[in-house]
């Protein structure tokens, strides 16, 4: 009987705090918007969370890149198809890499700040006191954050995947000597604008609002005493993780899975 | 100047984004060559089109003059009809032209050979709509293997 009662309460507790989540998401987006305002404010939080994880997601696509196109070249050049690097570099960059490993580094970078910036806010009580000014907490703290992450995700993910095909360059051509031009010819040839860097890019957009989503509403939602914000910026790194992977797999098997 | 640093600096984050993705449409995609470019249609029916894709390359002589756009199989006869958009800059062929799926290399993959026939007087080039009459199909590799046991049977 006992497992009964807890399964319904945490059943019942979950959907209470989608509830909570899709409230919040409405009033900072939907309702009653007031772009001369929410601009420059989401310019600055472009800054905070775009701009700022800039060097991590350089880094990381070059890495990753390279040591992709090393252990393509390994295994490729067995069956004499190591012109066949660039296009196997680009392609799982641009599908699967490209936003996945950005979604991940983004939520470990910028959602994690986020939760617990807005959660020591709360703790604060900032948020409070800007209610108590009148002004909509969710206007002028959630909402810039939300847009920033979403303009700014897909963003990154686009320099990571252009980043890391130039890493796979550096050491398939200019160390591994794959012929340049069939790098480059093979890789036009095979990949599509729609169906490969758009299809990409959609995923980037989704994933950055899932984890803006997550992470902002963490942040709001979060107990406002010391260890309230620090399991709340776990759950959000957590979760967000987790909503990025199973949600890759929904989309490529939308995307991808049958032609 | 100070309170500019934060535009400035997401300035050059949209700047980066523009060059990556020029970079991935202009060098990774070549989304230039997909456009929307000039193209005119021809039809050519084949009895077995191997491993032939939607998309793939239409040559002539080591050249892509276009792209297949199309296949499906004909009503009447069940026979594949292989739509190609040829780009206009190459619409000089005679009728008399013929196509044919080879492949690129050993594994690589099937593309249409098309073979420029003779320009002869009272013959009219190639244009928007037209079917190709002369078609060599693919070659499938089980049925040469096929044909090769057959007749080493015999002999």
């Amino acid at each position: 009987m006992n497992w009964l009662i807890n399964l319904g309460e945490n059943t019942l507790n979950r959907l209470e705090m989608f509830g909570r989540a899709t409230f919040m998401l409405f009033g900072a987006i939907v309702a009653k918007p007031q772009p001369l305002k929410l601009i420059p404010l989401t310019i600055k939080q472009i800054h905070v969370v775009g701009v700022q994880s800039l060097l991590i997601i350089v880094v990381s696509g070059l890495f990753i890149g390279m040591v992709m196109s090393l252990q393509g070249y390994t295994i490729l050049v067995g069956y004499g198809a190591e012109g066949s690097l660039g296009p196997m570099v680009a392609l799982s960059l641009l599908r699967e890499l490209g936003p996945v490993v950005t979604a991940l580094l983004f939520a470990g970078r910028a959602g994690s700040a986020l939760t617990a910036e807005i959660g020591l806010m709360k703790a604060t009580e900032q948020l409070s006191s800007l209610e108590m000014m009148a002004v909509d907490p969710l206007r002028r703290v959630i909402a810039p954050r939300l847009w920033a992450g979403i303009i700014s995700m897909p963003m990154l993910a686009l320099i990571f995947s252009a980043v890391g095909i130039l890493g796979g360059h550096l050491v398939g051509v200019d160390w591994l000597g794959v012929d340049s031009g069939s790098y480059w010819s093979i890789m036009q040839a095979t990949v599509d604008w729609d169906k490969d860097v758009v299809n990409g890019i959609i995923k980037s957009i989704v994933f950055a609002f899932v984890i803006t989503w997550i992470a902002t509403f963490k942040g709001y939602d979060s107990i406002p005493t010391s260890e309230g914000i620090s399991k709340a910026t776990t759950e959000t790194v957590v979760f967000s993780s987790l909503a990025v992977l199973g949600l890759d797999f929904i989309l490529t098997a939308l995307m991808f899975g049958i032609e | 100047m100070k309170s500019k640093k934060a535009e400035l600096l997401v300035g050059v984050f949209v700047a980066l984004t523009i060059a990556a993705g020029l970079m991935l449409a202009l060098n990774v995609a070549n989304k230039s060559m997909s456009g929307s470019d000039d193209t005119y249609t021809l039809y050519a029916k084949f009895d077995n089109i191997g491993g032939l894709k939607v998309r793939s390359a239409v040559k002539v002589g080591g050249v892509t003059v276009g792209r297949v756009d199309n296949i499906t199989l004909g009503n009447s006869d069940f026979t594949p009809v292989v739509t190609m958009s040829i780009l206009s800059e190459f619409n000089q062929f005679p009728e008399t032209s013929s196509v044919s799926i080879l492949t690129s290399g050993l594994l690589g993959e099937q593309y249409i050979g098309f073979q420029p026939g003779f320009a002869i007087d009272g013959i009219e080039n190639l244009g928007q709509g037209d079917y190709i009459e002369d078609t060599k199909s693919a070659l499938v590799l089980e049925d040469l293997i096929g044909q090769f046991l057959f007749s080493s049977n015999d002999g």
